[in-house]
């Protein structure tokens, strides 16, 4: 995203556009990444329930995945699933 | 068509309140402050006013209340005082961050400690960085006016900023004056309504205010803020113009007493400026040439306009009610002095600090500064930059 100047955002730092967090890619906070297992997951989305990055991919009621665009590794998903079914791996080791 | 009344400084804030007829007001009481909160909770019981008068257990609360408010498009207002202030730091700062046009009445009072209650500059003078322009009142007829011009001035579309409008405590605040006061109507036409173009409350516009700000745009928006600032005095002019065709009483960034052709000049603000000037009159009669530099808004500093008066003074001295503990002396001196440094001719400029924690200034302790000034402006070097004024040895 290219950095605007000072004449061209909002005042006192308002964000004015809904939903446009989506623009802010934060994946590159991460030190550890959610990995989920297939065979483990149940799909009851609890994962999805409670990420606070809006991280987990949800298609027809199915866990398509993880958006690591934005995922900050927060480890919320892992430490939630009823079924251990998300495993938390340090990123360099991928 | 206006009519006149005698009222406190604080009566008189409550007044203006009461015209100006705020959409949120929240306060938390403090000695010299309290009786102008005290009133206007009155004109809330009586139902003179429709404002949603929030009342929040400190000054931080106070403060937060009034973000939340503008931020959702009212127009709030509070008022406080010395520790009161200081309680509301943070807040203080985030006003003027989300650039919201609150007005707040600061009656002027000693910081602690040890504990004071009455009048010095340290509470305001201690906030002059925070983003927020600052009118100073020099008595309860410029507490009246400056506080309406004060919501047009920081809801001004070039400005958008909160507005703080000081007097003096106790001496402003507890004493009664002569004030001419507007028609309910004329007030209400001359501020107008407050629109706030992204209020929380729009929600066909939805906007969050307060997000993390870091690096990256953090340094943009501070150089808006600088930007408005910049802009707020030419606005603080016009509106100043207009309330004069209004009310009778033209207001600028500073007034001139008798500056003209005045070779010994002082500089003041708050009630002290009224002294100053009786001094002045008092030696005209004696042929010294003494005038008085009045300064009403220190934020944003008319620097310009200050060193145009001042640049063909023979000496200047200029009067703190406040001490920047380390620093080379008041606030107000520091920056007066600097507004002369591009100027090829600058007469010297010495400091005074004076009447903290309350202690009285009188017009023969004023005579002395400008005694002290013409034997400047005859050739003795100051001995020292900074003296104080009325302090026991
Ligand atoms: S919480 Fe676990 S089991 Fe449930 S959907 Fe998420 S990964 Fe699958
Ligand atoms: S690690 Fe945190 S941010 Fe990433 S998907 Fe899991 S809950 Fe969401």
């Amino acid at each position: 995203m290219k950095e605007k100047g000072w004449k061209e955002i909002p005042i006192g730092g308002l964000i004015i556009e809904a939903g446009n967090a989506e623009k802010y890619k934060t994946g590159s906070w991460r030190t550890f990444r959610p990995v989920r297992d297939e065979e483990k997951c149940n799909h009851c989305l609890i994962c999805w329930i409670y990420c606070p990055d809006s991280s987990i991919i949800v298609e027809e009621g199915k866990i398509k995945g993880i958006d690591y665009a934005h995922c900050k590794g927060c480890g919320i998903c892992s430490t939630q699933c009823p079924r251990k079914a998300i495993k938390m791996v340090e990123e360099r080791s991928k | 068509m206006s009519r006149i009344v005698g009222l406190t400084g604080d009566e008189t804030a409550a007044e203006a309140m009461r015209q100006i007829n705020p959409d949120v007001l929240a306060a938390y009481p403090i000695t010299p402050q309290t009786e102008t909160v005290q009133r206007f909770s009155e004109f809330v019981a009586n139902g003179l006013v429709s404002t949603e008068m929030v009342r929040v257990e400190s000054e931080h609360s106070a403060m937060s209340a009034c973000v939340g408010a503008a931020a959702a498009g009212a127009r709030a207002m509070t008022a406080t005082s010395a520790n009161g202030l200081a309680l509301m730091w943070e807040i203080v700062y985030i006003a003027a961050s989300y650039r919201l046009p609150i007005v707040m009445a600061v009656v002027n009072r000693a910081l602690s400690g040890p504990i004071n209650i009455h009048c010095d500059h340290s509470d305001s003078m201690g906030a002059r960085d925070s983003g927020w322009i600052q009118l100073y009142s020099e008595n309860c007829q410029e507490v009246y006016d400056n506080l309406i011009q004060a919501v047009r001035i920081g809801e001004d579309k070039d400005v958008l900023l909160p507005v703080m409008v000081t007097f003096d405590g106790f001496i402003i605040s507890h004493a009664m004056e002569r004030v001419e006061i507007l028609e309910d109507e004329e007030v209400k036409s001359f501020i107008g309504e407050f629109r706030n173009s992204h209020s929380l409350l729009d929600i066909d516009h939805p906007v969050t205010y307060g997000p993390l700000d870091l690096y990256d745009y953090y340094f943009e928006h501070k150089r808006q803020q600088i930007e408005a600032m910049e802009k707020a005095p030419s606005v603080i002019k016009k509106v100043g113009r207009e309330f004069g065709k209004l009310s009778g009483r033209p207001y600028d960034l500073l007034e001139k007493y008798k500056t003209e052709e005045a070779e010994l000049i002082i500089v003041a603000a708050g009630s002290t400026a009224g002294t100053v000037k009786v001094a002045v009159d008092e030696l005209r009669e004696e042929n010294v040439k003494a005038g008085l530099l009045k300064i009403r808004a220190f934020r944003p500093f008319p620097y310009q306009e200050i060193a145009q008066v001042l640049k063909e003074a023979k000496a200047v001295a200029v009067l703190d009610r406040s001490a920047s503990f380390g620093a080379q002396g008041g606030p107000l001196f520091l920056e007066v002095r600097s507004s002369l440094f591009e100027k090829d001719r600058r007469p010297p400029v010495i400091n005074y600090i004076y009447g903290l924690g309350g202690r009285d200034i009188k017009i023969e302790q004023i005579k002395r500064v400008y005694e002290d000034l013409e034997e400047i402006a005859m050739g003795r070097r100051p001995t020292q930059p900074v003296s104080y004024l009325g302090v026991r040895e």
